[in-house]
């Protein structure tokens, strides 16, 4: 069985096109990471494959069914980028209320352990800060226990300590053989916690692969420097560097590793001066790719 | 998977909103005594043959519902608006369960402002037999179905801004030319009130006079209402949530 396979998944608002052509199919068990910076067409291509919009070409199946049967069978548990909680009840009960909807949902109890938000159970929904908000939408989408969770950017309002312990229940979580499917822009969370990297920008896949394959071809960062009078091949031999090249007096390195790349520029050059280490930045990164296969 | 979970909790959370049961059941409750306690020895109404007591017990009592049965489109437009709609598409939960539930809500919510109005009829003196009774809760019930419609039609139209207002509005008017604050009997103003189901809802009453209950036209307005609003509520449906 499948987890998720799109065809050739096109999808316009008006002019804009949003998705442009994707193929993309995801096993069963696996951990999967959407990646690309805002505009690149995530939300859209996870709004396709959770039923909520209708592609304009192409074709999703999720667990080998069409997205609309596999809710309807309740294979899927999501957590959407925006929405906030209804009032009035409180957390237990909500969670209840959810997990009344579900064939095989996991215990309440349970669910709320597993994500630490016993403390807040009792309280009603509108008294929640954000932050707590968030962690009780997360819990709405693991109650479900559902074979399929599909989560948006789910980390983006939430702080560091709740970000870890988001990670720790998705990673606890993964290991019960869900297929998990989140898309993010940051790149450090798809390095650390998926199996696979779907790297997305402007509609379309850039790139499809391990992690570690995927951070080599965009984390990279760029030294610049001003040093007149050294050639340029000097530079490209030092440790870390991938690439050189001169703009007047100053010089730019591309690097693979600018840690040891820096090391490396002071200890035999210096006088090198207006040292400036910048990340490429994902965004940057992205259209250079995207640039590179047009 | 159970309904009756879901509903229960949807009821909880329907009467936790202390302020709105107060309202739904208080306002009506209040103009009821205010307009019909000093008339509570007028026997023949504006010409109605019914009693102030009872007349106005079955206006405010139908006004009473009507409102209560529109606040099922107040509870669609706020969960839209919290993108709460958007996260139960995602669940088993059929399109079906979700607007029973809400309407199912609504009668019950409707249930409990008519009961809080029969009482207060019968404090002032309001005695109808058993039969009679039976009779004008089921004819006020079938008379409310298309308000059931109206609120899910209106509560996936407008905003959690706009339906506050546009539900009090659509109640007043149905309210004035229905007949429900004060008898319509003759004139082009009763010609209006006779086409419209708040009318009907009032002529409900006419029952404790040892009527039949409705006219073929009482039963003919409230199916066309029930079949145009339903109609469309679909459609309002169908276009809010991009589901055929």
């Amino acid at each position: 069985m499948s987890g998720v396979a799109l065809r050739e998944l096109t999808k316009s608002f008006g002019a804009v096109q949003a998705v442009r052509g994707i193929d993309v199919s995801i096993e069963t068990g696996e951990t999967v990471a959407l990646l690309g910076p805002n505009g690149a067409g995530k939300s859209t291509t996870l709004d396709m494959v959770l039923g909520l919009l209708r592609p304009d070409a192409g074709t999703v199946s999720v667990l080998d069914l069409p997205p609309a049967d596999a809710v309807a069978r309740g294979s899927v548990g999501a957590m959407l980028q925006t929405g906030s909680l209804v009032r009035d009840l409180t957390v237990r009960e909500l969670l209840a209320q959810m997990a009344s909807l579900y064939p095989h949902p996991l215990d309440v109890d349970e669910t709320i352990a597993l994500t630490g938000i016993g403390e807040i159970s009792d309280r009603r929904t509108q008294k929640l800060s954000g932050g707590q908000t968030q962690r009780v939408r997360f819990a709405l989408a693991l109650v479900t226990n559902a074979e399929l969770l599909v989560l948006d950017e789910p980390t983006v309002a939430m702080d560091v300590e709740s970000r870890h312990a988001f990670w720790t229940t998705m990673r606890d979580i993964a290991s019960r053989g869900k297929t998990i499917l989140f898309a993010t822009h940051y790149l450090e969370e798809a390095d650390a916690y998926a199996d696979r990297v779907v790297l997305m920008a402007q509609g379309r896949v850039v790139a499809d692969g391990p992690p570690t394959e995927i951070k080599a071809m965009v984390g990279s960062r760029t030294i610049r420097a001003t040093l007149p009078d050294v050639p340029l091949e000097r530079l490209e031999r030092l440790p870390g560097v991938a690439h050189a090249e001169r703009r007047g007096e100053a010089v730019v390195l591309r690097c693979s590793d600018s840690d040891r790349a820096v090391r490396a520029l002071l200890a035999r050059h210096p006088e090198v001066r207006d040292l400036e280490i910048g990340g490429a930045g994902l965004e940057e990164a992205f259209l250079q790719l995207t640039a590179a296969r047009a | 998977m159970s309904s009756t979970t879901y509903m229960r909790y949807e009821l909880l959370r329907t009467f936790r909103q202390r302020r709105f049961v107060l309202l739904a059941f208080g306002f009506p409750l209040v103009l009821y005594f205010v307009v019909a306690a000093p008339n509570r020895n007028e026997h023949d109404l504006g010409g109605t043959g019914l009693g102030a007591p009872l007349y106005f017990m079955v206006g405010y009592a139908a006004f009473g519902a009507m409102n209560a049965m529109l606040s099922c489109g107040a509870r669609i437009a706020g969960e839209r608006q919290a993108g709460w709609t958007r996260q139960l598409r995602l669940t088993p939960l059929s399109p079906r369960t979700y607007l029973r539930t809400k309407v199912l809500t609504g009668y019950l919510m409707a249930i409990c402002s008519l009961a809080t109005m029969y009482a207060a009829g019968s404090i002032l003196g309001v005695r109808l037999g058993a039969g009679e009774w039976l009779r004008m809760i089921v004819l006020v019930l079938v008379g409310l179905v298309p308000f059931a419609a109206l609120g899910v039609c209106l509560g996936h139209l407008l905003t959690t801004d706009a339906v506050g207002p546009a539900m009090g509005g659509t109640v007043a008017l149905f309210s004035i030319l229905g007949g429900t604050w004060f008898p319509v009997q003759h004139g082009a103003l009763h010609d209006i009130a006779t086409v419209l189901p708040s009318y009907w809802l009032v002529q409900a009453g006419h029952v404790a006079l040892g009527g039949k209950g409705w006219t073929a036209t009482g039963w003919l307005v409230i199916a066309a209402w029930t079949a145009a609003l339903a109609a469309a509520a679909t459609a309002a449906y169908r276009r809010d949530t991009g589901r055929t």
